[in-house]
């Protein structure tokens, strides 16, 4: 050691607490990304059990009408997603939801719109009550658990008058509209196209970021050719295996594919874009988001937009479903369900820590339980009760991972 | 700093603010220089943070103005500030936590290519500002809230130097900090003024400030109470931040400098 003593102290001093720190920071980083990792493991946990309790539960016609059913409230709860990020809520999804269902079987039965009219109508809705929310929130600075459970309320009673007082409204089952979202499968080869065109796609987009962080002097995570070509390879099982044992039923429905594209391009836009980031800066601190020059307001009314359009759309899906739309289409627990479904795939009730994905893997769980209870015949007091418990796991689970990177 | 009586780079004149009924700043005339610190210290309430919020902009002034380069200049919000360079790091450092370092350092103003972040070059560029503040940050890709008290500072620190400001406010930068952490702070104001910023630090910490301020200026109760030279003693500075009678007047230590405090040898202006 030839440098001083003071500075060789220093360094040795530096240097102990240095080993320290790395170990706990792999704790922390582990902590932090964690994230779909206990979500996922409880999905296989959940298909276990019920499948091994009644085998029927995983056939791949059940799995296929899973995947069905979790679509209109997977894209509400994607839009929950987004205003829990930005540290709000919205109440109100599923009277949006039931309102945008009404809507597109009033235009297109009773005033006869062509359906892609009424459905653009249905989503327009969406859009206006979003902006309103999103005027409240900013510009008066309402509290959006209170202004959403009112629009909850109003928007509900929109519902009726608008269905009318027959109350209910049946769409036209040669609708191409209905057979679409009903009986739409992607045919077996274009979905293999899909899964090929996807992993490659993926694959690239790996690559090119090695390529550049190489180039660039840069080390750390997402770098590794093993590292790409494992998380390649784990995404090319997932979808294959879905695509293959689904395509011995029906396959895969052109909604859940929607669906899915959905989750994939919000969770592009959340970590890729400006945008993406903004939202999750406003989520973990508001104000410190301001003073960094972030479009604070700009954000917040365009995660309520997104919202309630998505929920309008999670309606107008509902509709094409069950080829109706009546006073009970959004109404009861879908949004309660939907929140859920959010909060249990990992997005944070705090604002700041979630993910698109957490929508897809939370609805699946909500759904697998109420799917799985009802093939053995349980009612819906058992149903309520299984989803209410695993919501208060999630919510533990996040505590506790807030909690633990907060020491 | 010289003595050259050069341009101040940032000169308030004659600055009240009000909040409600409290008076925060009174009339204060404050002259920032490049390659200089400016210590602005007093005691709670004095309106140090109310000063350091007018000089980036998070407040407007009642009365006055703010001079850049001689002319005069309304500052609307921190980010106009930021524009016009003057970049603040204000004492909660308002970082993300849950954001890691580069996303802190780029937030608002990220650098993307096409309609994406551009990752790779963000990170590059954050690795090399860190190593000009010669921080010892573990990882860029850690959330700020996984690094230390110090760490958190020179990452907040590093963001103002984004876009090469040329005034730096420092709102109390060592107020949560440990004795090490301190002095690793106070070395990165040092090679701020080295690089040529002109640096204004807040703080409430007379003592620390000796080290490093070239000159330092007093608040008390909103006025400017006296500005004294960089190796002023401690004992002038406490008397001056709390009001009490100085014993002895026009001691080595204690000059006043700059023309608009020229009233003479004592150190108390009203």
């Amino acid at each position: 050691m030839s440098v001083p003593g003071p500075t060789a102290g220093t360094r040795l001093e530096g240097s102990v607490p240095g080993g320290v720190l790395s170990g706990s920071v792999v704790q922390r980083v582990r902590g932090a990304h964690l994230g779909m990792v206990p979500i996922v493991g409880a999905l296989l946990v959940i298909w276990a059990v019920l499948g091994v309790v009644n085998p029927a539960f995983l056939s791949a016609e059940n799995l296929v009408n899973l995947t069905l059913q979790s679509v209109p409230v997977g894209v509400i709860a994607l839009g929950v997603v987004l205003v829990l990020l930005v540290g709000q809520i919205d109440l109100s999804v599923g009277s949006v939801s039931g309102l945008a269902a009404a809507l597109l079987a009033v235009g297109t039965v009773n005033l006869g719109w062509p359906v892609w009219v009424a459905v653009l109508a249905a989503l327009s809705v969406g859009v206006v009550v979003g902006l309103g929310y999103g005027v409240l929130s900013t510009r008066l600075g309402l509290p959006s658990f209170v202004f959403t459970l009112a629009g909850l309320l109003v928007l509900a009673g929109v519902q009726l008058v608008v269905l009318g007082p027959k109350g209910s409204i049946n769409l036209p089952f040669e609708s191409w509209f209905v057979r679409t979202v009903q009986q739409g499968f992607l045919p077996t080869p274009l979905a293999w196209v899909l899964v090929a065109a996807v992993v490659a796609a993926y694959a690239a987009v790996l690559a090119v970021d090695h390529v550049r962080r190489v180039r660039a002097g840069l080390r750390g995570p997402g770098t590794g050719t093993g590292r790409i070509a494992g998380r390649t390879a784990v995404l090319a099982a997932v979808l294959a295996a879905a695509v293959a044992y689904l395509g011995t039923a029906r396959g895969v429905g052109y909604t859940v594919v929607l669906f899915v594209a959905l989750v994939a391009v919000v969770d592009l836009l959340l970590r890729r874009t400006r945008w993406g980031r903004s939202v999750r800066a406003v989520g973990g601190d508001r104000r410190s988001a301001l003073l960094a020059g972030v479009a604070v307001r700009r954000t917040v009314v365009s995660c309520f937009v997104a919202c309630s359009t998505f929920a309008a759309l999670g309606g107008v899906l509902a509709a094409g479903r069950l080829a109706a739309a009546n006073q009970g289409t959004g109404a009861a627990d879908t949004y309660l369900t939907a929140i859920a479904a959010a909060v249990i795939g990992g997005t944070s009730l705090f604002g700041g820590r979630g993910s698109a994905w957490s929508a897809l893997l939370g609805v699946l769980v909500i759904q697998s339980i109420a799917n799985g209870l009802t093939l053995l015949n349980l009612d819906a007091a058992t149903r309520y009760i299984a989803t209410g418990a695993v919501l208060l796991l999630a919510i533990v689970v996040d505590m506790l991972l807030r909690g633990r990177r907060e020491i | 700093m010289t003595g050259v009586p050069d341009q101040p780079v940032l000169a308030v004149r004659g600055v009240s603010k009000s909040f409600g009924g409290v008076r925060a700043l009174v009339d204060v005339d404050v002259d920032v220089h490049e390659h200089e610190v400016l210590a602005v210290v007093g005691d709670n309430g004095a309106g140090k943070s109310t000063l350091a919020g007018i000089l980036a902009g998070a407040f407007r002034p009642d009365e006055g103005q703010l001079l850049l380069d001689g002319a005069p200049v309304a500052l609307d919000s921190p980010k106009q500030a930021h524009a016009l360079g003057i970049a603040a790091v204000f004492q909660d450092l308002a970082l993300v936590d849950d954001l890691d370092v580069v996303e802190n350092l780029f937030l608002g103003r990220e650098t993307l290519q096409g309609p994406f972040l551009d990752e790779v070059s963000m990170e590059r560029e954050a690795w090399t500002l860190l190593d000009q503040l010669a921080a010892t940050v573990p990882s860029v890709r850690l959330p700020v809230q996984a690094l230390s008290g110090g760490q958190r500072q020179v990452v907040a620190v590093a963001r103002a130097l984004l876009g090469e400001p040329r005034v730096i406010v420092l709102d109390e930068p060592t107020a949560s900090l440990g004795v090490r952490q301190s002095a690793e702070v106070l070395n990165l104001i040092e090679r701020l003024r080295e690089r040529g910023h002109a640096v204004v630090l807040v703080s409430h910490q007379a003592g620390e400030l000796q080290a490093v301020a070239d000159r330092i200026l007093v608040l008390r109760l909103g006025r400017v109470h006296g500005e004294f030279a960089g190796d002023a003693s401690y004992e002038d500075l406490l008397a001056a931040m709390t009001g009490a009678v100085r014993p002895v007047r026009g001691e080595h230590d204690a000059v006043p400098r700059g023309a608009r405090h020229a009233g003479g040898a004592g150190v108390v202006r009203r």
